[in-house]
């Protein structure tokens, strides 16, 4: 499903976004709140809608069970300076060739109300399969890594846990 | 004029040797709303927030990604290049309101 | 000792700080010392609880004291988002007015350097002058309508303006009798307890300078005023020293000032002068 997003999201154009929307929500998967006017044309939203770890993983990886290796590296702090702006940082070991890259990589916060925090997709030209941002944390809670090679192959990340602390006077 | 949301940033070197990784940073401002939380008056701010982010080299696709509401506010962006070529680098954002906003820099590769 | 032992517990601040012979942060605030001997005083005081830290790691805030958050604070700055606003400011600051004239033609150098020397006292008009002022005068010299103080645009120029200092020690200068005053009376204000929680700026960041209150560790007031305007992640926005101000006077359970008031500027330059010697680094990051 999610091998070649790139030319998915071209095949789908932007006259299904308003049609997938009315879909979904016919089929009570959009919760009010969350029943986006606009969706970008091959967002997945099915996957980002999911309220559980579990259906998170298999709507989107395909699979709940993935093995951890150690070629999965996830970085996140110990204790977040902030939990609306926790920075992780995701290095896959890769030779990152046409015959073996990382074609995907998807990272979770388990509690979050929707775990799937974000889904990249890479090519061999990234050189490596590296992506450095900032998450919204609600709580003490573990951030997850799974990668999906070209071949299929699925690893994950050991789960790491960030403690998300309320704040002083700082607010 | 000064809003909160668009003026993309990117910064990346100007230039690299052929076969050399290249950091790319990038910075956008979007306040990425949950569509959870309320205002003063207790009314839901409704979700705002950028969903896709397609990266190309060369007009080739370098890295497609796929955002929810958990990414923080004035989205920071870092990825890898493999300097091949010299090329322009090329990015897009998109969020749920039709929102729609690109930047680009360009490499010289010895 | 034991006397000054009961009235620490009183304010339940044991063990904080029981050096008898060294300042007492509660002496800082007396009013009748002048700013030289005031500075002096911050100095030392600072110096005895943090005998390690030099000078210009109060530039960093509360990330002085923990190397696990500095390293986040590291990672933040490898594009801070405040460059957002930065261009944002760039771009209004360099937009001619109606008339033709820039905002760079009202200051000397163009804008460089300024912001080290602000906020000022102008003896003729006996107010305190901050760049954000400074700024509406200019607009106002030049035929055009003031910004909102908070407004985004006026953030983006203070911004702009303040960062013409970058890598420039903080030099506010409180010379003559008019000054001193302003400069005492904000001194009053930051030692001046108010709201439900009786709290005064002192409370927090001299008395508990360095440690936790909380979860948080809290900044000490040397330093701080040579990182604003800065981004904070609490806002997802960069703003002033002042609007911090606000949000300050609202956790401790007091009605906060608009921005700019007559308290609020001359909190702003005791605050800054505070910060003399210290290098402006402008937008700032914090939690």
């Amino acid at each position: 499903m999610m091998s070649k997003p790139i030319e998915r999201r071209q095949f789908l154009g932007a006259s299904l976004a308003t049609g997938a929307v009315a879909t979904a929500a016919g089929l009570g998967l959009i919760k009010p709140q969350l029943a986006f006017a606009d969706n970008v044309a091959g967002w997945p939203a099915k996957a980002f809608d999911a309220k559980l770890l579990k259906e998170a993983m298999s709507d989107s990886v395909g699979k709940t069970n993935v093995p951890v290796s150690s070629k999965v590296k996830l970085t996140a702090p110990t204790i977040a300076e902030n939990g609306g702006a926790v920075p992780v940082t995701i290095e896959v070991d890769s030779p990152m060739t046409e015959d073996d890259y990382i074609a995907a990589v998807y990272l979770f916060v388990d509690h979050n109300p929707t775990p799937l925090a974000s889904q990249f997709t890479f090519t061999p030209a990234a050189g490596k399969a590296y992506i450095q941002q900032r998450i919204k944390m609600a709580k003490t809670d573990n951030v997850r890594v799974v990668a999906k090679t070209n071949k299929g192959v699925l690893m994950a990340s050991a789960p790491r846990e960030v403690k998300v602390t309320i704040g002083g006077c700082g607010g | 004029m000064a809003g909160n949301v668009g003026n993309p940033m990117i910064r990346m070197a100007s230039s690299a040797k052929k076969g050399e990784i290249v950091e790319i940073r990038s910075l956008i401002m979007n306040p990425m709303t949950t569509g959870l939380t309320k205002d003063k008056a207790g009314k839901v701010i409704p979700a705002h927030f950028i969903q896709t982010v397609t990266v190309t080299f060369d007009d080739k696709p370098l890295l497609d990604i796929d955002w929810s509401t958990a990414v923080s506010a004035n989205p920071y962006l870092a990825f890898k290049l493999r300097a091949e070529s010299s090329g322009t680098l090329k990015m897009v954002w998109k969020d749920n309101t039709g929102g729609n906003w690109s930047a680009d820099s360009k490499l010289t590769v010895a | 000792m034991k006397r000054l032992l009961i009235a620490l517990s009183i304010i339940g601040l044991a063990g904080v700080s029981d050096a008898a012979q060294a300042v007492n942060w509660w002496d800082l605030g007396n009013t009748k010392v002048g700013p030289a001997e005031t500075l002096k005083q911050f100095h030392t005081y600072f110096k005895e609880q943090n005998p390690k830290m030099p000078l210009e790691k109060y530039a960093l805030g509360s990330y002085a004291f923990s190397p696990e958050m500095y390293s986040q604070y590291q990672e933040a700055i490898q594009f801070n988002p405040g460059d957002l606003t930065l261009s944002q400011g760039k771009a209004l600051w360099t937009k001619p007015f109606a008339n033709g004239k820039s905002y760079a033609s009202c200051y000397p150098d163009g804008g460089k350097g300024v912001a080290a020397h602000y906020p000022m006292y102008d003896p003729k008009t006996h107010d305190i002058v901050t760049i954000g002022t400074s700024l509406n005068a200019c607009r106002k010299a030049n035929g055009e309508a003031p910004l909102k103080y908070g407004s985004s645009d006026m953030v983006a120029l203070q911004t702009y303006l303040t960062s013409l200092s970058n890598g420039m020690p903080m030099d506010v200068q409180v010379q003559g009798p008019g000054a001193t005053q302003a400069f005492e009376e904000g001194k009053a204000y930051f030692f001046m307890k108010r709201g439900q929680l009786n709290f005064s700026c002192a409370t927090c960041h001299v008395a508990y300078a360095g440690k936790y209150l909380r979860a948080q560790i809290i900044s000490p007031v040397q330093g701080q005023s040579a990182h604003f305007p800065t981004y904070r992640a609490a806002w997802s926005a960069v703003n002033t020293l002042q609007k911090r101000m606000q949000g300050c006077d609202k956790k401790v359970g007091a009605v906060p000032q608009p921005l700019e008031s007559a308290d609020y500027q001359r909190l702003e330059y005791f605050m800054s002068y505070l910060s003399n010697g210290i290098k402006i680094n402008v937008p700032g990051y914090r939690p």
